[in-house]
C-alpha cells in the first residue's frame, strides 16, 4: 500500500467530534454551575454558604432558572452523544480502562513527590483514568438527581432513591461540589502541562487508532 | 398594591390592552432573522469567555430562553401523569401554621372580608352565578396531607381541605376540554394552570388548613392547593376563576418563571 494508508489508520489523539463535545460540555457545565449557585442562594442548604452574586449566571432567580433549564438540555444531549461515541468507537475502553488500584496508589505517591511524568499525553495514567471515569459517573448521577429535584412527584421513584426532595437537593449539591473540585484539579493540571490544552483544541499528535491494541504496548509498526 | 381597579369585572384589562403578546411575537420574529440569531449565538459563546459580562438582558437571548421555557412546558405536560398521586403524609407530620409566601411581605397582607367576598366565574363555564362563602362551604369536602414545594427550594407538609376542583368545574358546567383554568386574587396576584392538573385528584379549592378555616395570611377564604405543582402555582385569596383557551399567564410567569412549574 501507499504511505496514505498509514496516516489514515493513525488518528488524532482527540478527534474533532470529541473536541467539540468537550468544549460544549465545558460551556454547558459553567452555565449549569453558575445558574445553580444563584438558585441555591434563594434557599441555602448551609447557612454559612452563599455564593457571591458576581459568580452566578442569570441575574435574578427566574433568569438563573431559565439558564439552568436551557443548559441542562445542552448538557444532557451532548453527554448522551459523548457516551454513545465513547462506547461505539471504543475510546472509553482504549483510554480509560483498565484502572488498576496498585497503579493508582503508586501514581498518587509519585504525584505527591512531584515526580509524575506528563511527557506522554497520548496515554492516560491510572489517576487520570480514575478521575475521568469518576467524573463521567458523577455527571450521570448529577443529571439523575437534577431530574429528582425537578420532578419529585412525577418521578417519585427516582426521588425516593435520593431520599426525597431535600435529599435530592443535597445529592445535587454534593455532585456540584465534586464537579467543581474536578474542574479545579483538571484545569490546574492542564495549565501545568499546557500542551494538553493545545491538544484539546487542535487534536494533538497522531496516535494509533487500533481499538484493541493492548494497553501500554507500543503502537505496532504500520506500512510505509 | 392598595389601589383597586375601578373595573366591575375582574377579567377586564386593568391597563388597556395587554401588549405582552405582541411583544413576545416581536421577539419571536426577531429570532427568525438569521443574522440576529447568529449574533445571539456569538454573544452566548462570549459569555463563557467574559465572565461578569451580562448578556442576559439582550432581547435575542431573552427570546431564546423564553422559547426553551415554553418547550419545557410541553415536556412537563407530556411527563404529567393524570392518575399518579403525590405521596401523602400523616397528621403528625403537618406543620402548623403553614409557611407564608407572597410577592410582598407578610406585614402587607390585606385581609379579605368573608361577608363581602364573592367568587366570580368567567369564560367557558355554563353556570356563572357568583358564589358566597356560605354557599361555597356547602360543597363536599376532601382532605389531602401533601408536601408543598417552593421554587426557591424549601418545603413543608400541609393538611388542606376543600372542594375538589374537578368536582367544582363539573358542578358549574365548565368546558373540561378547555386548555387553562385561570385565577384572579384579592391581592392582585394571578395565576393559571393546565386543565390536566386542574382535573388531578389532588387539586382542590382549599377552605381549611388542619381542619380549621384558612386563617390570614394564608388565603382566607379560598386558595388553590395542587399536589403536582410548585408553591407559586397555588394562588391565595381567590376571587375569580376563568376557564379559557387563551394563555392567561400569571404574576410570576409574566416575570419569567416557568409556566407549567410541575413537580
Amino acid at each position: 500500500m501507499t504511505t496514505g494508508s498509514s496516516s489514515a489508520r493513525r488518528k488524532l489523539l482527540h478527534p474533532l467530534p470529541l473536541r467539540i463535545m468537550h468544549w460544549i460540555n465545558a460551556l454547558a457545565m459553567i452555565l449549569m454551575i453558575g445558574s445553580g449557585w444563584k438558585i441555591y442562594n434563594d434557599e441555602v442548604l448551609f447557612g454559612w454558604l452563599h455564593f457571591p452574586e458576581w459568580m452566578t449566571v442569570g441575574g435574578e432567580a427566574q433568569g438563573a432558572l431559565q439558564w439552568h433549564f436551557f443548559a441542562m438540555w445542552v448538557l444532557m444531549a451532548n453527554g448522551l452523544v459523548y457516551i454513545a461515541y465513547g462506547l461505539i468507537t471504543g475510546r472509553f475502553r482504549r483510554k480509560l480502562f483498565p484502572i488498576r488500584p496498585r497503579e493508582v496508589l503508586a501514581e498518587i505517591g509519585e504525584a505527591l513527590r512531584f515526580r509524575l511524568s506528563h511527557q506522554d499525553i497520548t496515554r492516560y495514567n491510572a489517576v487520570q483514568k480514575l478521575l475521568y471515569t469518576g467524573i463521567i459517573l458523577v455527571i450521570v448521577i448529577q443529571v439523575l438527581s437534577g431530574w429528582a429535584v425537578w420532578k419529585p412527584i412525577q418521578l417519585s421513584g427516582l426521588s425516593s432513591l435520593f431520599f426525597g426532595f431535600q435529599g435530592s437537593r443535597l445529592v445535587h449539591f454534593i455532585g456540584m461540589a465534586a464537579i467543581v473540585g474536578f474542574i479545579v484539579v483538571h484545569v490546574a493540571l492542564a495549565l501545568i502541562v499546557p500542551k494538553t490544552i493545545g491538544a484539546m483544541i487542535t487534536g494533538g499528535p497522531r496516535v494509533d487508532a487500533t481499538p484493541d491494541g493492548p494497553p501500554g504496548a507500543a503502537p505496532p509498526e504500520t506500512a510505509h | 398594591m392598595s389601589a383597586r381597579s375601578p373595573s366591575p369585572s375582574q377579567f377586564r384589562p386593568k391597563a388597556g390592552i395587554d401588549q405582552s403578546i405582541l411583544e413576545n411575537n416581536k421577539a419571536l420574529l426577531a429570532e427568525v432573522d438569521r443574522r440576529k440569531f447568529l449574533r445571539g449565538s456569538l454573544s452566548l459563546g462570549a459569555l463563557t469567555m467574559l465572565t461578569g459580562c451580562d448578556v442576559t438582558s439582550q432581547d435575542t437571548v431573552q427570546a431564546a430562553l423564553r422559547a426553551v421555557s415554553s418547550f419545557n412546558d410541553r415536556v412537563q405536560a407530556l411527563m404529567f401523569r393524570p392518575d399518579h398521586l403525590a405521596p401523602t403524609y400523616s397528621e403528625a407530620e403537618v406543620v402548623k401554621p403553614p409557611r407564608f409566601n407572597a410577592y410582598y411581605g407578610v406585614e402587607d397582607v390585606d385581609r379579605v372580608d368573608g361577608a363581602k367576598w364573592k367568587l366570580e366565574l368567567a369564560g367557558r363555564i355554563a353556570d356563572k352565578q357568583p358564589w358566597t362563602v356560605e354557599r361555597f362551604y356547602t360543597l363536599p369536602e376532601q382532605e389531602w396531607i401533601i408536601r408543598h414545594i417552593c421554587v426557591e427550594g424549601w418545603d413543608y407538609i400541609g393538611q388542606w381541605s376543600g372542594v375538589n376542583l374537578r368536582h367544582f368545574l363539573e358542578r358549574v358546567g365548565a368546558d373540561l376540554k378547555a386548555k387553562y383554568v385561570a385565577f384572579k386574587c384579592a391581592d392582585d396576584y394571578s395565576g393559571s394552570i393546565d386543565m390536566a392538573t386542574a382535573l388531578h385528584p389532588q387539586t382542590i379549592l382549599a377552605t381549611k388548613y388542619a381542619r380549621q378555616p384558612i386563617a390570614d395570611p394564608f388565603g382566607f377564604p379560598l386558595r388553590l392547593r395542587t399536589a403536582t405543582k410548585l408553591g407559586f402555582k397555588n394562588p391565595k385569596w381567590i376571587t375569580a376563576i376563568e376557564v379559557t383557551n387563551t394563555y392567561p399567564g400569571g404574576y410570576w410567569e409574566d416575570r419569567g418563571f416557568n409556566w407549567f412549574a410541575g413537580i
